[in-house]
């Protein structure tokens, strides 16, 4: 690849002038040529100023992406991609020419009114690029409250940075955890984001240390800059606790079609991390066009005794969604727990769920699913729960609950059960109800309309699970699930 | 006031079920509908209140010279119009209080009128629960879930006094209520008597009736009024059934 070969060369060269110019770079500039081989992961460590072994160890995962096949067993249909025409780095932004608000499509502008979004927001989030003090005014004020938080943190001595600079500063801590949740080679996609992952989150929390803040509002901040490639990685160390949430309730509008994350947490003994997702990217036109895919692996581990991890999920967006926070509970008497909330609507399609793998003594997991369709979409839980061995006094509850609305979704419930000893407890709970006629009319003669009575039902149908959220997530969240199902009742 | 002429309703295309019914209910009055199963009193009831489905073919409803038949359900709603449901619904995971503050403000919403404040909106439901003897942690939970089938008629009774509606429509409610619970429950809609509200209690016996005393007495069948009289008719009809009456009009 020539063209890749100078790109690098011009880059190397920027790199040498940044010493005689100053620090100033042409951000439009930074980005790597369509297309994948290994130069691309050379480029990408390069950029980041890397050490040696981060290079080493994401060119072992190209070599072994290479030999990988793309899955195909789940329940979701979508064109071939072609991993020749992806950006892996700095992709530009290919954002229309907005001069205002004005020209901002009215739906999206809708829909952020009902979400209660400030104005200046809603121009950050829908790119308006011709305002920018909006623009700026935003970021600098993100900067200051991050600036803020950070001073707090870190008298609480909890690291929060981007990976990329905790690899520069902390490189002992992620060395050490990086890949030992979910390995190199785990699926398909994991081992492609290992070779090209750009940036992503890492968070430590010493030992005995409640983190002082939920780290929710520097993300939401932040999340226009939501990458292709995202890592996380979160380490709780043994007593502390953390409650993290990424995501962000407004509809983000991305042209990057393929999202496929990694997200780490490693929980050590009596540590708990509380991890919470609202995710709501684009969904694609009402014939599923253009819509985003989002296959993210998320994993969780217990390492050491009574560890606790709960994942909390609102899932609305994208068009198709293939992911299954899990948890493996290793150590004795830890927990594992998955709150999820999937709303389908249109031509979505979502499968997802988790698994919780029970390794050591008496461990404990509960899952509470609810999945809702509406117009043409298909709804797909899929759970793992089993037991080794060893792990003798295991007990899981799962309750998975869908909720149809209409008559042309679809709603699928795949439990795998598997226990490996004669001492574990697992017990399943499934129920499929339709958006009854007579429940609409009920809440409409008491004078709700449509839209309200199906976000009243639905509200109620979900209740469990939105009182896992960080509460004023649970808010916007509950509006969020109203307004995504907008329209699916005549 | 309440005024119907003429109404036929049929319902997802069969058969009609009403047919030249036609019935007036001045503000201030009670007016009891009874008839015999299948007369078409459910399906009365629904098409007052605006239930999708049930299809009127001719003939018109008017509330106080206002035409219902244009409006959705939710708009008749909050020009006052309340239906106490035969077998009210579940509503899962959404406390009664929550449900019921909903309704209320969506009603003053569409009115142009400001939300109730909490403090009075609670204050206010507390004793309407108080005098219809519920436990006011029953309002906690989720909407008639799990309640016993008394318990979910005094909630109907309980909504009807939150949204103070202009025209009460009660369909069958002393179905499932043993004597006392039938005894609050008409204590509950006798408190609601005011000159300015219409009410149509529509019933299969005469039981309800010695409970809640009506001024006038109208017997459905076939799909329309076939008599109409004072108070004493429905002691006729208790006594000799409807097939007389019923076979005299026919």
């Amino acid at each position: 690849m020539a063209a890749v070969t100078e790109t690098i060369r011009t880059v190397q060269g920027l790199e040498a002038d940044k010493y005689l110019h100053g620090f100033v770079t042409d951000i439009e500039q930074e980005f790597a040529p369509k297309g994948l081989d290994e130069s691309t992961v050379r480029f990408i460590s390069e950029k980041k100023g890397e050490p040696e072994w981060m290079l080493a160890w994401r060119l072992d995962a190209f070599e072994r992406w290479q030999a990988m096949e793309e899955p195909d067993w789940a329940k979701v249909h979508y064109p071939k991609i072609d991993y020749q025409d992806l950006y892996y780095y700095a992709a530009p932004k290919k954002k229309p020419q907005l001069n205002s608000l004005d020209e901002v499509d009215p739906d999206l502008l809708a829909t952020y009114a009902k979400l209660g979004i400030p104005l200046r927001e809603q121009a950050v989030l829908a790119g308006v690029i011709n305002s920018p003090r909006v623009a700026v005014d935003a970021v600098f004020d993100s900067v200051s409250v991050a600036t803020t938080f950070k001073a707090e943190l870190a008298k609480a001595g909890v690291i929060f940075m981007p990976i990329s600079e905790a690899l520069k500063e902390h490189p002992e801590l992620v060395r050490k955890y990086l890949g030992s949740v979910v390995p190199v080679s785990d699926n398909y996609f994991a081992c492609l984001n290992s070779a090209v992952f750009s940036d992503g989150s890492f968070v430590y929390v010493p030992p005995g240390v409640r983190c002082p803040m939920e780290l929710s509002t520097y993300f939401r901040i932040n999340a226009q800059s939501t990458g292709q490639f995202e890592r996380t990685l979160i380490i709780a160390d043994r007593g502390s606790y953390v409650s993290y949430l990424e995501g962000c309730t407004a509809p983000m509008r991305d042209e990057n079609q393929l999202h496929a994350a990694v997200v780490e947490l490693v929980v050590l003994e009596d540590a708990q991390i509380k991890y919470s997702t609202v995710q709501n990217w684009y969904p694609g036109d009402a014939e599923g066009r253009g819509g985003i895919y989002n296959f993210v692996t998320k994993r969780a581990d217990c390492r050491e005794a009574r560890a606790k991890v709960s994942w909390t999920q609102v899932e609305t967006g994208s068009a198709v969604t293939w992911k299954y926070p899990s948890c493996i509970l290793r150590g004795d008497e830890s927990q594992g727990e998955f709150y999820s909330i999937a709303v389908t609507n249109g031509r979505q399609q979502a499968d997802t769920g988790t698994k919780m793998i029970h390794l050591g003594k008496n461990t404990r997991s509960r899952i509470i699913s609810k999945g809702i369709s509406a117009g043409k979409s298909s709804n797909t839980y899929r759970g793992l729960v089993s037991s080794h061995a060893k792990a003798k006094g295991a007990r899981n509850f799962t309750q998975c609950d869908s909720l149809l609305i209409g008559k042309e979704c679809g709603a699928h419930t795949v439990p795998y059960v598997e226990a490996k000893n004669a001492h574990s407890v697992f017990e399943h709970e499934a129920t499929t109800t339709r958006l009854s006629d007579d429940q609409l009319f009920y809440c409409r003669s008491r004078g709700l309309s449509a839209e309200e009575s199906v976000a009243l039902l639905v509200n109620g149908f979900v209740r469990d699970v939105l009182q896992e959220l960080p509460m004023e997530f649970a808010v916007e969240a509950q509006k969020l699930v109203a307004v995504s199902l907008e329209g699916s009742v005549g | 006031m309440l005024s119907i002429k003429n109404l036929h309703v049929s319902v997802e295309e069969t058969t009609p079920i009403l047919h030249g019914l036609s019935l007036d209910v001045p503000a201030g009055e009670v007016h009891a509908v009874m008839g015999p199963n299948g007369a078409g009193k459910s399906t009365l009831s629904y098409t007052i209140a605006g239930r999708e489905g049930y299809e009127v073919t001719d003939g018109s409803i008017l509330l106080d010279g206002e035409d219902l038949l244009a409006l959705s359900a939710d708009q008749r709603a909050a020009k006052g119009v309340f239906l106490s449901f035969q077998y009210p619904l579940e509503i899962p995971g959404v406390p009664a209080l929550t449900f019921i503050r909903t309704a209320l403000n969506a009603q003053r919403k569409a009115r142009g009128e400001l939300e109730v404040p909490a403090p009075e909106f609670l204050k206010k439901v507390r004793a309407a629960a108080a005098s219809l003897k519920m436990d006011f942690d029953m309002l906690r939970r989720g909407l008639n879930v799990g309640f016993s089938g008394g318990e979910k008629k005094r909630m109907e009774i309980l909504q009807m006094a939150m949204l103070e509606p202009r025209l009460l429509i009660l369909d069958e409610t002393d179905s499932g209520l043993d004597i006392d619970a039938l005894r609050i429950v008409a204590e509950g809609v006798n408190a609601m008597r005011a000159p300015d509200r219409s009410m149509l209690v529509i019933t299969h016996y005469q039981r309800l009736l010695d409970y809640i005393k009506p001024d006038k007495v109208h017997v459905l069948a076939k799909g329309r009024i076939v008599a109409s009289g004072g108070p004493e008719l429905a002691l006729t009809l208790e006594k000799e059934g409807y097939d007389r009456i019923v076979a005299e009009a026919a």
